[in-house]
């Protein structure tokens, strides 16, 4: 059995784990062209309550279905319910249809959270690509709140291009502070753009972090996070300080459809924040 | 104010370069500057140099018939940009242009040429090197190549 | 796999003529009755509302991709061993709604299903599908959360075991450790003994509830000799299995042997029909089916039954992970009687044959697990062999 990451603070949980909690969206934010974000708050007396960085919710779009989708929010305002959503299928375009005032269900929060408790007196490698900003920027935000007890703090971002940037507004303050190492990189990129040009991995070397008291958490397209996962390892960062986020079809969410399998684990109960060296072996398997 | 052989000698590039060679690699040295936007090179040129970045940032650059410059790399501080000029034909492939303001080191590839036929031992040192560089670039490349962050059709 | 029972209930003998005060018994109890009736060549699990019901008199004999009814020349109550259904059918229906919403103006509004959960006596029980039956009580009454419907309608059920007599052509439960006799897990144990000058129903209650019922039967002490007999009969069936399998250190096995050549050929035969998993009693992968009417004003939720072997049940992003047939019956394989280990704590096979019955390319999980050890790619040489044995890559 693969342990859990880390386990959360869950709130009230319903009797029946299949129901949705009633939500209404507050504010819907455009990231990009094909991202979004929704700020939601609870209708009724019961919320998801609080949660921890990497959890994700499953929202559900009524009489569309649900979607798996990462907590976007800071953990340590959870009243401000972020979450940012990509529209790839029929259920996440119709979360994009939501405007401010309209309902969605959420059930929530699952999953194995980011070790930022772990982290600590380490040097912190945050290795995003594409929509994985979103689940790793909670992260981000907790060891944010407690910088000191944080060694040197990286974030490396990839995007594939300049207008697949999400929060660009947030980066430019993350840049701006003296505490945190900022790279940003784009897969291909027009004339007017001035910053970096290649895979997210090409930033790992020219970010502080010393490989042997290093956590390095990565969140992205699996084979992104794989090839960054590798450098690491390669750079000398111990394999069970490097974490994942791993995805997989889900239905439930709760352990019973079957669907997240991965291996031997759940997706929705032992990850989806794996640590590295505990599914290696799965990752180098095809079609598993 | 640095010395150039200084900063070849502490650069992780040339690591375990043994003095004799770093000597000759120096006397092919030269510190520049450029201006943003100016190029470094131009597709189709002679190689003769490459340069290691010491601060800046440089785009390589493809020119896309009917859509423009696409910028598929970028090189900055501390990396070495350019190999056309250890292998024939010893043309440029691509178009780098300084996307601010950059101060390098260019190496003269030319007279570098002629001393590692003189002295392979120096060839072979400067090759390895190379090769590492271009296996780390091909790497990352084909996973830029895969385009993840797309959606898949 | 079940459970040792609190209160051994004392063994009682009932005639098999005297069955029917046993179902009316639970029905004036307010039991919906669910036993084997034969429909469609087959011997299958139903409502039934009296003996008449049973399949009486009939066999079953099981192959791979192969089963048929065959009249006995005797009228045993329970002369079969298993059918396509398994109780799972009751527990955990195929459909089941979860849930109603509408919409309006305001906003959306959810409601639950509150339709009566059925209190079903199941009878016949076979000890393999008791051992089913506890193994599917840990995914969905064990784990972080419950399954509200499933533990209602386990709660409220009362469990009719009934011994295995004799083994199916397809049976393994010896190798599984889960039969042919049931230790625990039931209301109501029944053995049926049947010779040339004897018929008769060795009973015996597993819980008090079941001490309850069996006390208002016709039923009177049963003699050593009928006791002996009872024994026998396991013991007999016990030595008669249709099918065994070694399952010597089977999770590490089937792991290490994810790139066994064995996959690419059982890929060829597999038609990723999905029988398997739907007659397999321990399958419990589903699916959420959210619909609305056609105003979209109001929606509802199921969940279906799902089976690993569809193409899009790993779908994500544009593809499926699992594409090709050989990782889904792979994943099959190494999920039942690997993964589960890891994840439930047993094995989540009872040896039931359905499997290999009901696939209708003929498949045997047992032929399966055999050439898979037999060609074993993660195993040490062999000291004294003058070529090792390894799986193709």
């Amino acid at each position: 059995m693969v342990p859990v990451a880390e386990s959360a603070v869950v709130g009230p949980r319903p009797a029946d784990p299949m129901r949705p909690l009633r939500y209404r969206v507050e504010q819907v934010r455009r990231e990009t062209h094909d991202t979004f974000s929704l700020r939601m708050s609870p209708v009724d007396g019961w919320s998801i309550g609080s949660f921890a960085p990497g959890q994700f919710n499953m929202l559900y779009a009524f009489g569309t279905g649900e979607a798996a989708i990462s907590i976007s929010a800071d953990p340590g305002n959870p009243a401000r319910l972020w979450h940012t959503i990509r529209r790839a299928g029929i259920v996440t375009h119709a979360l994009g249809r939501l405007q401010r005032g309209d309902m969605l269900g959420v059930r929530g929060p699952f999953g194995s959270a980011w070790p930022v408790a772990a982290a600590v007196r380490h040097d912190v490698l945050l290795i995003a690509g594409g929509i994985g900003l979103a689940p790793l920027r909670p992260a981000l935000y907790h060891i944010l709140a407690a910088r000191k007890e944080y060694r040197n703090v990286s974030l490396l971002y990839g995007a594939r291009t300049p207008d697949d940037i999400l929060f660009r507004r947030e980066l430019g303050e993350w840049r701006a502070r003296l505490d945190l190492h900022v790279g940003v990189t784009v897969d291909h990129a027009p004339t007017s753009w001035r910053g970096d040009v290649g895979v997210v991995t090409t930033l790992i070397p020219r970010a502080p972090f010393d490989p042997a008291n290093t956590m390095a958490l990565t969140c992205g397209p699996e084979l992104m996070m794989r090839f960054a996962a590798e450098e690491l390892a390669d750079c000398g960062v111990p394999r069970e300080r490097i974490y994942l986020s791993m995805e997989r079809n889900m239905k439930c969410a709760v352990g019973f459809c079957g669907h997240c399998q991965y291996g031997p684990t759940f997706i929705c109960k032992d990850g989806p924040v794996f640590r590295y060296d505990h599914i290696h072996h799965l990752l180098v398997t095809r079609e598993i | 104010m640095e010395t150039l052989e200084a900063i070849l000698a502490e650069h992780p590039f040339f690591a375990g370069l043994k003095r004799e060679y770093l000597a000759l690699v120096v006397g092919c040295a030269a510190n520049v500057r450029f201006e943003c936007d100016q190029f470094l090179f131009r597709d189709g040129q002679e190689a003769d140099q490459f340069y290691i970045i010491r601060h800046g940032r440089i785009a390589l650059e493809v020119f896309i018939p009917g859509s423009g410059p696409l910028a598929v790399d970028t090189y900055t501080d501390g990396e070495i940009l350019g190999w056309s000029w250890l292998l024939p034909p010893y043309h440029w492939q691509y178009d780098a242009r300084a996307t601010q303001a950059v101060r390098a080191i260019a190496l003269d590839g030319k007279c570098l040429r002629g001393k590692c036929e003189e002295d392979n031992g120096l060839g072979y040192e400067l090759l390895k090197r190379f090769a590492h560089l271009m296996e780390r670039r091909l790497h990352a490349t084909r996973l830029q190549l895969l385009d993840v962050y797309g959606t898949r059709r | 796999m079940a459970d040792k029972p609190d209160t051994v209930g004392q063994s009682r003998v009932l005639q098999p003529a005297r069955l029917g005060d046993l179902l009316e018994s639970l029905r004036t109890r307010g039991y919906e009755l669910v036993g084997p009736t034969v429909r469609d060549g087959a011997i299958i699990y139903d409502t039934i509302s009296g003996p008449a019901d049973l399949p009486v008199g009939w066999t079953d004999e099981h192959g791979a991709g192969n089963y048929r009814l065959r009249r006995r020349d005797d009228e045993a109550l329970f002369g079969y061993t298993v059918g396509p259904h398994s109780w799972k059918k009751f527990l955990f229906p195929p459909a089941a709604l979860l849930w109603r919403a509408s919409r309006d103006a305001d906003g959306i509004t959810i409601a639950d299903d509150d339709d009566d959960v059925p209190r079903f006596a199941f009878i016949g029980v076979r000890p393999c599908e008791l051992a089913a039956i506890s193994i599917l009580d840990r995914v969905l009454l064990q784990g972080e959360y419950t399954d509200p419907n499933y533990a209602t309608r386990r709660r409220q059920a009362f469990i009719v075991a009934v011994n295995c007599a004799q083994p199916g052509g397809t049976c393994f439960c010896s190798s599984m450790n889960t039969g042919p006799e049931a230790t625990g897990g039931f209301d109501l144990c029944l053995t049926e003994v049947i010779g040339s000058d004897a018929h008769y129903l060795l009973a015996k209650a597993g819980t008090e509830a079941g001490e309850t019922v069996l006390a208002d039967l016709p039923v009177r002490t049963a003699t050593e000799e009928e006791m002996a007999a009872a024994a026998a009969v396991c013991a007999d069936a016990a030595a008669h299995m249709g099918r065994t399998v070694d399952t010597t250190a089977i999770r590490d096995l089937l792991y290490r042997n994810a790139e066994n050549a064995r996959w690419n050929e059982t890929a060829t035969r597999c038609l990723a029909c999905a029988n398997c998993t739907m007659v397999c009693p321990t399958c419990f992968c589903s699916t959420v089916e959210d619909t609305t009417d056609l105003a979209g004003t109001h929606a509802e939720r199921r969940r279906v039954w799902d089976s690993c072997f569809t193409a899009d049940f790993s779908y994500l992003h544009g593809g499926s992970i699992r594409r090709s047939v050989r990782a889904r019956y792979r994943q099959w394989l190494t999920h039942k009687l690997a993964a589960w280990q890891d994840q439930f704590g047993v094995s989540g096979c009872v040896g039931c044959g359905r499997c290999i019955t009901w696939c209708p390319a003929g498949i045997d999980i047992t032929e399966e697990i055999e050439a898979i050890r037999a060609r074993d790619i993660g195993a040490p040489p062999v000291a004294d062999s003058k070529e090792t044995v390894h799986g193709d890559a």
